[in-house]
């Protein structure tokens, strides 16, 4: 369990985290979105003992860190941007020795890095330089030494960026699998991302927290959420009719992929309406679904006004 | 405390495992041996002791020694590797100490490996073997004074480049403290209990007095205590420096 209490980062004039709180639970994995510069980084960094806060207290586990960070960083694995790591080293080698650091005992070493290893497929590597890896490989081997000592609290900043998407799927199973008895934080761009492996997502702009909430909620402070599409030739006679239906808010007409998106007045459900009136009117539908909400549309919504704030102030 | 260990194996492992450890080697040997026999007439001199040899090693270091600690703090700032460094569960000053403790224990490695020296000389004749001892014990002691200033500076930069200049011009003036030529420039003003106080921070007056084999408690811990300032330095500059 993590909980920060008005955390503050001011670097000089700065201020990269302004008065934030928020508590991540055990079996909770936490989504920490925002637009670079946000202070997503910065947060994590101070969580895991890398930076100390201009002022808040942080607990990890119930143990404040500024009074205990050794025994802060023993619960904490930490899978910093860009997962740094010793490019000379080979794979075994650089485990055993962040095993060695991790405080853990000599004969069950051998072990701890046997099991991380077949957890997340390095067994090929494990004679090769890293510095020789590719990418998603080096990033294979920053998550392997964040849970070598199968930690509590799992910390990573953007665990998969810049793999691939076999890759990506396969991080975010690993991610799920572990869920279940850590409290896990994990900062990303990628929205889907979110709805993949996030139970709560964490919205951060301009240092200050925007929006807490599930993924589910998130997506239902969409405009499109229970909207409807479909793909089909239409005129401008049969789009008004539409329009002027009572249960319809707006019609938007996308030329390009010759998609119509109906959103609906407030709350209502309007699926069935719409594929009536579609069937009546006899008209030829490829597809027709129903959307459950645009996160990039509400997170662009929430951030920009966030932004928009700033230059009023 | 037990942390130490594994930090200077795998400090020492990386010596080795890129080429930094043999170059350096190679060239403190040759280098060593080229000073010591052509400007030092080592062989000419007709004298059983290795006092020519000793005599080149301060400026030998002054540009040796940077060339190994300018990568000791910089690189792992300059590949975010600090991050990783700083928050597992280990004391700062055990990575300090232990990556202190590793760069000087290789240039003792290299030290060691001019042992040939001492062979040659006692076949051509009989030197006092406890001079020389006591002479390696002193180089050994500068070549630690240098690369704890060279460890502190390259904690205050990322750019290796700028962390050897910076080093090699701060050990240079440590070492010029205590030239004759410049403490007789200080007497022209200076009392003379102001110019031994100069002469006292220079590393050359301490090795000095130890090649010539005074083994003076005054001399070893000034060494002691140049290394261990400069080292808390160290962990104060990357808390500072850190996030940078």
């Amino acid at each position: 369990m993590i909980e920060c209490l008005h955390l503050s980062k001011k670097f000089g004039q700065f201020t990269a985290v302004d008065d934030l709180s928020f508590t991540a639970q055990k079996g909770q994995v936490l989504g920490f979105l925002g637009p670079n510069g946000a202070g997503k980084s910065t947060t994590m960094k101070m969580i895991t003992g890398f930076l100390e806060p201009t002022s808040g207290q942080i607990k990890v586990c119930g143990t404040d860190i500024a009074e205990d960070p050794i025994r802060v960083k023993q619960k904490i694995g930490y899978l910093p941007e860009g997962a740094p790591s010793y490019g000379e080293m080979e794979v075994g080698q650089f485990l055993y020795f962040v095993a060695a650091m991790r405080g853990i005992e000599k004969d069950l070493i051998r072990a701890a890095v046997e099991s991380v290893i077949s957890r997340v497929n390095l067994e090929k590597v494990y004679y090769q330089k890293i510095e020789t890896l590719s990418k998603g490989f080096k990033r294979r081997v920053g998550l392997a030494q964040a849970i070598i000592h199968d930690p509590e609290v799992l910390i990573m900043d953007e665990p998969t960026d810049g793999l691939d998407p076999n890759q990506k799927h396969q991080v975010r199973s690993l991610i799920t699998d572990m869920s279940k008895d850590k409290t896990i934080i994990l900062s990303t761009h990628i929205l889907e991302e979110v709805h993949a492996v996030c139970d709560r997502a964490i919205i951060i702009a301009g240092g200050q927290l925007v929006a807490d909430n599930t993924p589910a909620e998130m997506e239902g402070m969409s405009r499109y959420h229970h909207a409807v599409s479909f793909v089909s030739d239409l005129d401008t006679e049969l789009l008004n009719k539409i329009k002027g239906m009572d249960c319809v808010l707006d019609v938007t007409y996308d030329s390009r992929l010759k998609e119509t998106t109906v959103f609906p007045t407030q709350g209502l459900f309007i699926f069935d309406e719409i594929s009536e009136f579609l069937r009546k009117q006899s008209i030829q539908v490829k597809s027709l679904k129903m959307e459950a909400g645009r996160l990039d549309e509400v997170f662009r919504n929430i951030t920009q006004g966030q932004n928009e704030r700033e230059v009023v102030k | 405390m037990t942390t130490i260990k594994p930090i200077i194996k795998r400090e020492l492992q990386s010596y080795f495992a890129t080429p930094i450890a043999y170059v350096f080697i190679v060239i403190f040997l040759i280098m060593s041996g080229v000073f010591a026999f052509y400007f030092g007439n080592l062989y000419e001199r007709g004298q059983a002791d290795l006092i020519p040899f000793f005599n080149f090693h301060p400026w030998l270091y002054l540009f040796l020694v940077p060339a190994v600690s300018m990568r000791i703090w910089s690189e792992e700032r300059n590949s975010g590797n600090i991050e990783l460094l700083m928050t597992l569960p280990v004391k700062k000053m055990d990575w300090v100490m232990g990556k202190y403790f590793s760069a000087w224990l290789f240039i003792g490695l290299a030290l060691v490996l001019t042992f040939p020296m001492v062979i040659s000389i006692n076949y051509l004749g009989d030197p006092d073997n406890g001079l020389i001892l006591a002479s390696y014990l002193g180089s050994f002691l500068l070549a630690g004074g240098f690369l704890a200033i060279g460890a502190c500076i390259s904690a205050a930069t990322k750019n290796q480049v700028i962390a050897f200049i910076l080093t090699v011009v701060v050990c240079f003036l440590f070492l010029l403290s205590g030239f004759p030529m410049v403490l007789n420039f200080f007497k022209l003003f200076m009392p003379q209990i102001m110019v031994d106080a100069v002469a006292s921070t220079s590393f050359l007056t301490h090795y000095d007095s130890i090649t010539k084999g005074v083994l003076d408690l005054g001399d070893l811990s000034y060494f002691a205590i140049t290394i261990g300032l400069w080292l808390y330095a160290t962990s104060l500059i990357i808390d500072m420096k850190k996030a940078d």
